[in-house]
């Protein structure tokens, strides 16, 4: 099975953190895996996204035109990479920064209003990580040793700290309705 | 008893240098130094791109050609390979370490790199024929300036000492001459000097020896000694523009004497 | 084994070169290879390394010329506009025979050109980027474990044949994370008598030199080094073949241009259409026996490149236009699709007569 992820928004959202700890979970779990982020000065304030591809083989381009999963973060990217999901795809909106409604009918949408969930819990610049903990939630695949694991990859240790907020924020995540 | 004998850091390889060119005082300056101190096993020199382009053949010491202006870059990394061990100059003439060079020329001695540098300057291209020089004098006839140096058109000569003199990194910058047995006695001290710093670990050494092109000036030997003293030195007095140890840090716009 | 970890491609680059016994890396920022000067300037100094952020391409490149006369593992890496800068130096120490490793992550030109992917520097690597006559070793990497082992490989290349290997990367594996594992056998550097290490007095002076006024003793020089090519062509070529055996549409590509291709390849096969991949590891030498080879089921080859069509004049060289050689390719820093690669293979296989 081959899983194809885009996390798109702001440069400073932390979508390529989020794709970085699907992709690592994804190596624990001793798949294929490979992440790829836009880069360059338009990151900075603009559009950022990242690529990330799960696989039981090995993968091929890194490079994904339509993805099975679009986790999208401000209007620009909901508008850019609604079209290229998959049908049968799932696209997770974070309703609290994006206003209107996925227009396509043959798409699973999950509304999560992450920002206004994470400012109200005191990490404001942690909604990606609500957002994550929802789509593995969606996708049962929400493991708390391996998703620990993933996340004590990406933080190094001193920030011991953080790695505990961001659990937190997974778990709203997990937990929305 | 000895009276004179070659110093043992230069090779037999006889010098392919005009008459009355200053390249072979300085060659011997360079190799006394080497000998006094005892470093020719541990030395390694870096050859310019310019009439010295073939000492690498005149040097006992391991010896480096460099590509053109880019040998205090190619000694920083000999010396960065082996710091504590390796004792490392390089040769450069105007054209080489004023124009091309320019850049690793400040660079190194923005680091304070622990290298040393003997920079001739003779106020023309020697090697390709009597082209203009970046320290070519207001005025001085070259091939490429037949009318004189026009400082409207070509701009100035780049008074290196002085430049360098108003960075932090460097250790020590002299200039000095090899147009008298007074002042090339001043130029084997500095030299020398210039070396031992870097044994003591102190940094960037520079010296900046006026030299005689009598060939490509147009003129005999001992008309070209007499030029250094009535053109060259006026425009490019001779003295210590930096020795951090001593305490002659400037800002001052003078050269101490 | 060692434990994969997830790594972005110039970050693999750097770790490998360090396994390697690298311990002076001479760099200058640019994009999209900056992550490697970042983990150099991280890690050198903790263990007894230099790092160094040059004032220029061109004196990063002198400063690896003096480490490497001095008989160190050296590396510098830039990206496109900088290998230019660069090539005066590496001209140099191919004539001095230097060995030396040189990254570049290329970028689209020409000129400033962008900050995107590209591979539009294959003639500049394959055919030297500097004057005169000379080669590199290029190596062209597919992803991050290669990034990890080529660079290795370049290390040990470079010193065997006292010359510069390239690691020609491009921004996407550059910039692309994926499990990398580091465990690697390294071959020990091989004695370098001829270094400029200070004679201890112990010995006749070395000379690291490049300059040969007489003519005959350049000519010399220059004939010995082709016999060393001569022989690298013979020995190092080295391409990935895939789905080879009855292919008569033959993709070529290198880099990140070969997983486009690989996944346009299957796509192909699953329609029935007899489509097969060479993915060239080394550009310099080219693996030309391998492209004779497919000639024996090969109906046309079909180059991806991201590049206005460099490579492909190699493959009609190795394959000497015995079939049909077409280009599918995107420039400037875009990447072709599958879909674009995928098409370019059916329309072959149609013109092919299937």
């Amino acid at each position: 099975m081959t899983r194809e992820l885009l996390f798109a928004g702001f440069g400073g959202q932390g979508l390529l953190f989020s794709g970085k700890v699907i992709a690592y979970k994804g190596l624990i779990e001793d798949k294929n895996v490979s992440w790829l982020p836009s880069y360059g000065p338009e990151m900075r304030g603009g559009t950022a996204n990242c690529s990330v591809i799960l696989s039981d083989d090995p993968v091929g381009a890194p490079i994904i035109s339509n993805p099975d999963v679009l986790v999208a973060m401000n209007l620009p990217s909901l508008d850019k990479y609604e079209p290229m999901v998959k049908p049968g795809g799932s696209i997770f909106v974070d309703s609290s920064l994006i206003e209107r409604k996925v227009t396509r009918d043959d798409v699973n949408v999950y509304y999560v209003p992450a920002t206004k969930l994470a400012g109200d819990n005191g990490v404001p610049t942690l909604a990606n990580m609500i957002l994550v903990g929802k789509l593995l939630q969606v996708f049962g695949e929400y493991d708390e040793e391996l998703v620990k694991k993933a996340l004590g990859k990406c933080i190094s240790a001193r920030h011991a700290d953080l790695l505990d907020l961001n659990l937190k924020c997974m778990e709203i995540g997990r937990d929305y309705e | 008893m000895v009276v004179f004998d070659k110093p043992h850091a230069l090779t037999d390889v006889p010098l392919h240098y005009c008459p009355g060119c200053t390249h072979g005082i300085v060659h011997r300056l360079v190799a006394e130094a080497i000998d006094e101190l005892g470093i020719e096993g541990r030395t390694v020199g870096v050859a310019p791109v310019g009439c010295a382009v073939m000492a690498y053949d005149y040097f006992r010491c391991d010896m480096i050609e460099a590509a053109h202006g880019r040998a205090p870059a190619v000694a920083t990394g000999v010396k960065r390979s082996d710091p504590e061990g390796l004792i490392v100059f390089t040769y450069q003439g105007d054209g080489d370490l004023a124009s091309i060079g320019t850049a690793e020329t400040v660079h190194a001695a923005a680091r304070n790199e622990n290298i040393t540098v003997v920079f001739i300057n003779n106020a023309i291209y020697g090697m390709t024929g009597g082209q203009m020089a970046p320290t070519s004098l207001p005025g001085q006839v070259t091939q490429t300036s037949p009318y004189g140096r026009d400082v409207t058109q070509c701009g100035y000569p780049v008074k290196i000492c002085e430049m360098l003199s108003m960075l932090d990194g460097p250790e020590y910058l002299e200039r000095v001459a090899v147009n008298n047995v007074k002042n090339v006695n001043k130029a084997k001290k500095a030299i020398k000097k210039a070396f031992q710093n870097q044994v003591d670990g102190k940094g960037f050494s520079l010296v900046e020896v006026i030299s005689a092109c009598p060939t490509n000036w147009g003129m005999t030997p001992s008309q070209a000694l007499k030029w250094i003293d009535d053109n060259m030195i006026p425009y490019y007095p001779l003295g210590v523009y930096k020795d951090r140890s001593a305490g002659i840090i400037p800002g001052a716009k003078e050269a101490a004497k | 084994m060692a434990e994969k970890v997830l790594m972005k491609g110039n970050e693999a680059i750097a770790e490998a070169a360090i396994i390697a016994g690298c311990r002076h890396y001479f760099g200058y920022p640019i994009t999209p290879q900056t992550e490697i000067a970042a983990y150099m300037a991280k890690r050198m100094p903790k263990i007894g390394g230099t790092f160094l952020q040059a004032e220029s391409e061109i004196a990063a490149i002198n400063m690896v010329y003096g480490v490497s006369a001095a008989g160190k593992r050296v590396m510098t890496s830039s990206s496109s506009p900088g290998i230019s800068l660069k090539s005066e130096g590496i001209s140099y120490l191919a004539g001095a025979d230097l060995p030396s490793v040189v990254v570049n992550c290329q970028r689209g030109g020409p000129g400033l050109g962008g900050i995107q992917p590209s591979q539009s520097d294959y003639f500049q690597a394959t055919r030297g980027g500097g004057h005169g006559d000379y080669h590199m070793i290029v190596l062209a990497p597919a992803s991050v474990q290669e990034m990890a082992q080529l660079t290795i490989r370049g290390f040990e290349l470079a010193d065997e044949y006292r010359m510069t290997s390239m690691i020609l990367a491009d921004g996407t594996i550059g910039q692309m994370m994926e499990p990398v594992s580091f465990d690697f056998e390294i071959k020990e550097a091989p004695e370098k008598p001829w270094a400029t290490t200070g004679t201890q007095m112990k010995r006749e002076h070395n000379v690291v030199n490049s300059l040969y006024l007489v003519p005959d003793v350049l000519e010399a020089k220059n004939f010995e080094r082709y016999e060393k090519y001569a022989m690298i062509c013979e020995k190092e070529a080295l391409a990935e073949e895939y789905m080879l055996e009855d292919a008569e549409i033959v993709v070529a590509a290198f880099g990140i241009a070969a997983r486009v291709a690989k996944n346009a390849v299957n796509a192909a096969r699953a329609e029935g259409i007899k489509a097969g991949l060479i993915r060239p590891i080394t550009l310099w030498p080219f693996p030309e026996k391998t492209f004779k080879k497919a000639l024996g089921t090969a109906k046309q080859f079909i180059s991806v490149e991201l590049s206005m069509g460099q490579m492909i004049e190699d493959v009609r060289l190795a394959t000497g236009c015995a079939v049909p050689v077409t280009l599918c390719k995107r420039a400037g820093g875009m990447i072709p699709s599958p879909e674009q690669v995928y098409n370019s293979i059916r329309e072959a296989a149609g013109k092919a007569g299937e």
